[in-house]
């Protein structure tokens, strides 16, 4: 996994409450076997105008000018600024494959939902909670503010803004550890197998019925 | 020291490793595969000469995007027009060919929908951890399974390991209490629920739904409250062990048997939240307030009984609220509409894993028998939820009663509830629909959808619009 230390990069506000997967990335665009090449369907229904297939070629297809990611100013966006509750609905981790081909980096919110939020940390992708008028104030400046940047900053577990105000988020020592370095947690948990051998002899005396072979 | 909930004793009993910095290794003894959420988890295994830890912990079944009409289910994987669809089918059958994991392939008369199929099959038994890359894996707990939804690479990660790193979260109970009116059903529970706490309510929580109107309900509407557990953000929803567990599970095909059912069913009686468990948040509802329930908007939570007005956007004193009761009246196309019997229906859609088993069939079955669908209804599927159900209901007479009323008797799959395969709404169509999201453009680009129980959706098909199913069967 490629590692998140340190980013800078153009913020956009997205103000939009209960952000669903569904919109992130809809459902016909799950058809694919592949982790790669979402971005350019993300947020598919609030970005274009007509509806997405897979597949199709999306240069040429009409925006929807309202949205944010659409305006010139926010073009090259890598921080995304969100409302409460983001990324809700289905436990898709094509949401956070479309957000990361896209180029985003971090998202910001006040909330995540559960799965979505442990999905990004698999994918190099930092959600970052603050509270809800830390991102008020973030919504505010960014707006008022053409170019206007973050630094997100993982060690430290700070963002920074450009005039040099500061936020300090939370983040699991493990999720932090895995993310800084880059770490595919798969082999850090094989690293385990003795523990899960010795947990599986336990329990298959407690309750053999659990690995019992499936015959058909 | 207080005693242990539910929650906690499924944790323990599958804890193989807790760390220092707060994570967990949690072994899982059950792992539902599907097609879209699994190719990229096998690509990964491949890619680093990885091998399932133990294959006999999986059990894999095509349900997103197979067709449901008859005529494209009968050549199996090659009758699928779609060819997107098609690839990824066939990836699974491939994958667990390769690696050796059971599989209901299309053909199967065993095939449907995953949670679905787990709990019929006898797979999912209580005291279970049980995952898999959908989120409303949820469904299971009703079993007092620990069991929820997770993204591709976890899956990868279970099929590799076992276990998942995981931290603990944290303990709510909700209780039903009193008894429920005729035609409310688990659905009306469920959807009551998420109006109170709404839909990010659950967040962080694993919820335990408690009380004698939940005690009361079979196994198939324990099933329907769980799955729906995730719109209200609890990953995990959970319903103690009881007789009713008991007896549901028993003789199933992969349900323990001779002295192992017996084992089994001693140490699954320990599985109930102790009298003097503490919970980190409780919430009560009257049964006897519940009425059926309709969603008119574009969240689970944006939910009213039949006989209420729709909520104004004007009506709200939070602005972020006001803001999205505003979107989702455009959404929906709410202007100039006061009560939910305003609102014409273009479809009917009876299925999905939160209400297509033969409880749910039976329920509609009874409602639109002898009546028939309102012309001005442009489609009204029904959809079961596996090959079973579908064989028993066709030995009922189900699918008569269905084709007689003007409803399409289909074959499994999770069809129209996510729109992955032919069966869609139209851009502005409104749907009844028993499904479990109402999301944007969830059931097709532009589609509204209206959740509601099997009961409510028949109801409406019959009369065009929403009304209240008590009033209908009166005539």
């Amino acid at each position: 996994m490629r590692p998140f230390t340190t980013h800078t990069g153009i913020a956009a506000p997205l103000d939009l409450a209960n952000v669903d997967t569904d919109m992130i990335i809809p459902k016909q665009f799950l058809k694919s076997i592949k982790r790669t090449g979402f971005g350019k369907n993300l947020f598919d229904e609030l970005r274009y105008e007509d509806e997405g297939q897979p597949d199709q070629e999306c240069t040429g297809r009409p925006l929807r000018k309202d949205f944010v990611l659409n305006q010139d100013r926010y073009q090259g966006t890598s921080v995304l600024l969100a409302r409460n509750n983001f990324g809700c609905g289905s436990s898709r981790e094509h949401a956070p494959w479309a957000l990361d081909d896209f180029g985003i980096r971090s998202v910001i919110a006040p909330s995540f939902a559960d799965i979505f939020y442990n999905n990004c940390f698999k994918n190099g992708l930092l959600p970052i909670v603050l509270k809800e008028e830390e991102v008020d104030q973030l919504f505010k400046e960014v707006e008022a503010n053409e170019g206007y940047e973050l630094t997100v900053d993982l060690a430290n577990q700070k963002v920074k803004t450009p005039s040099g105000m500061e936020f300090e988020f939370e983040v699991d020592a493990f999720r932090k550890h895995c993310l800084l370095n880059g770490l595919d947690d798969i082999g850090l948990t094989l690293q385990e197998s003795d523990s899960i051998k010795a947990y599986e002899e336990k329990r298959m005396k407690q309750a053999p019925w659990l690995f019992e072979a499936r015959s058909l | 020291m207080a005693g242990k909930t539910l929650y906690d004793k499924l944790w323990d009993s599958h804890l193989v490793q807790q760390r220092n910095d707060g994570s967990a290794l949690i072994y899982i003894d059950l792992q539902l595969l599907h097609e879209v959420t699994s190719p990229q988890a096998f690509e990964g295994l491949r890619l680093h000469n990885r091998k399932p830890w133990r294959l006999t912990s999986s059990l894999a079944t095509p349900d997103h995007n197979v067709p449901t009409t008859v005529e494209e289910r009968k050549s199996g994987v090659n009758g699928i027009a779609d060819p997107v669809s098609k690839i990824q089918v066939t990836t699974l059958d491939d994958n667990c060919d390769e690696f050796g994991i059971t599989e209901f392939k299309m053909t199967d008369a065993r095939q449907g929908i995953v949670h679905v199929v787990g709990p019929e099959q006898g797979a999912t038994l209580p005291g279970m951890t049980v995952v898999c890359g959908d989120s409303h894996t949820s469904t299971h707990g009703a079993f007092g399974a620990l069991a929820h939804g997770i993204g591709t690479s976890e899956v990868e990660h279970v099929l590799a390991t076992q276990c998942l790193v995981q931290k603990k979260m944290r303990n709510m109970l909700v209780r039903v209490d009193g008894e429920l009116a005729p035609y409310v059903t688990a659905k009306d529970v469920v959807l009551a629920i998420i109006g109170e706490i709404g839909t990010a309510g659950g967040t962080g929580y694993a919820i335990e739904f408690g009380g004698s109107a939940i005690q009361s309900l079979s196994m198939e509407g324990r099933m329907t409250v769980c799955n729906m557990a995730i719109e209200a953000g609890a990953r995990v929803g959970l319903i103690a062990v009881d007789d009713t567990t008991i007896n549901y599970v028993k003789d199933r095909p992969y349900a323990p048997k001779a002295e192992h059912w017996d084992m089994a069913v001693e140490s699954w009686k320990d599985l109930v939240s102790d009298s003097d468990a503490e919970f980190d948040e409780v919430v009560v509802l009257k049964a006897e307030d519940i009425k059926p329930q309709v969603t008119w908007g574009t969240s689970p939570e944006m939910v009213i009984a039949i006989d209420q007005p729709i909520p104004r956007p004007e009506d709200q004193d939070d602005q972020t609220k006001r803001e999205g009761y505003a979107r989702a009246w455009k959404y929906m196309g709410l202007e100039g509409k006061s009560t939910l019997a305003d609102i014409t229906l273009d479809r009917v859609f009876i299925g999905s894993c939160t209400n297509s088993r033969i409880e749910d069939l039976r329920a509609a079955a009874e409602v639109v028998k002898g009546r028939k669908v309102a012309d001005t209804l442009k489609q009204a599927i029904v959809v079961p939820g596996s090959g079973l159900v579908k064989a028993q209901a066709e030995q009922e007479g189900l699918d008569k009663i269905f084709t007689a009323a003007g409803l399409e008797w289909r074959e499994p799959g999770c069809s129209m509830c996510l729109a992955m395969n032919a069966d869609k709404l139209g851009h502005g169509e409104h749907c009844a629909s028993t499904s479990n999201r109402n999301f944007e453009g969830r059931q097709g680009f532009g589609g509204r959808t209206h959740l509601v129980s099997p009961a409510m959706a028949a109801a409406a098909a019959i009369a065009g619009h929403f009304v209240d199913v008590n009033e209908l069967v009166k005539h």
